[in-house]
């Protein structure tokens, strides 16, 4: 098991940091190819969901993201520090008439679609979201 | 790859240009232009999403708030995009029923000169 942990300021901005490493990692651990665009925009949708969360609780806090090469899976963990509680059903008006506000939970909706394996831990002293897809079992490299 | 945005008017129809990568970081400016445009009495809006490397739920939710704005105006704000990466999130989310998705600009154009 290899591990790579990241933490970051709670900005916007360094979301997309966080994709590109996520995506190379997963690219060396020995994610397909065609699943590398899952794992972008799942692990930017877990990052973007701290990183609101961290501006509207605790600014000052970092986001945590580990990366683990696991047994034929890479599993990726993104957990913030902000009180959580269980994400809303994303639920879409016949019309689109949801409201960006009440969009708030969709990343998780869309993580949900994205990894086969998807955790979602929400607590008082933050919200750990667990996600893992299957790689090659020996990796394309050691990480 | 930031985000760049342009846009230009056909008859009744504004055709906004984006490219690049829609997050948390750039939707902001996409939300921007879209308000900017309704404000300004353009409420016949197509988001050209060909050159969007990548598109997330930040990125739906500024979509979703411009058809609310231009809906109210009875405007329509319906999408180009041809990109299997980018459709899959659609395809998640159930927006591929909210909006309007064509394959070409000229596509778009004639669906929008037949509904006028």
């Amino acid at each position: 098991m290899a591990t790579v942990e990241l933490t970051f300021s709670a900005l916007p901005a360094h979301v997309r940091t966080a994709r590109l490493v996520a995506t190379a990692i997963a690219r060396r651990t020995g994610v397909a190819e065609a699943i590398l665009d899952e794992v972008r925009l799942a692990v930017g949708e877990a990052c973007s969901r701290a990183v609101e969360a961290h501006r509207l609780h605790c600014p000052g806090e970092p986001v945590r993201i580990e990366l683990r090469d696991d047994a034929g899976r890479f599993e990726v963990t993104v957990s913030d520090a902000a009180p959580s509680e269980e994400p809303k059903p994303y639920v879409l008006d016949a019309d689109g008439g949801s409201e960006p506000d009440d969009m708030a939970d969709l990343g998780v909706a869309v993580i949900a679609g994205l990894a086969d394996d998807v955790e979602v831990l929400p607590g008082p002293k933050g919200m750990q979201i667990r996600m893992s897809w299957p790689a090659s079992a020996n990796g394309l490299a050691a990480i | 790859m930031d985000l760049k945005l342009d846009h230009h008017s056909e008859d009744s129809l504004t055709i906004v240009d984006v490219e690049g990568e829609i997050d948390v970081y750039t939707a902001p400016r996409l939300r921007e232009l879209l308000i900017d445009l309704v404000n300004k009495g353009n409420f016949h809006l197509l988001v050209n999403m060909e050159k969007v490397d990548f598109l997330d739920s930040t990125g739906l939710g500024v979509l979703v708030g411009g058809l609310k704005r231009v809906r109210a105006h009875d405007g329509s704000l319906e999408l180009v995009c041809t990109q299997e990466r980018i459709l899959k999130i659609f395809r998640i989310t159930g927006l591929t029923k909210v909006f309007g998705i064509y394959a070409s600009v000229e596509e778009a154009k004639e669906a929008h000169g037949r509904d006028k």
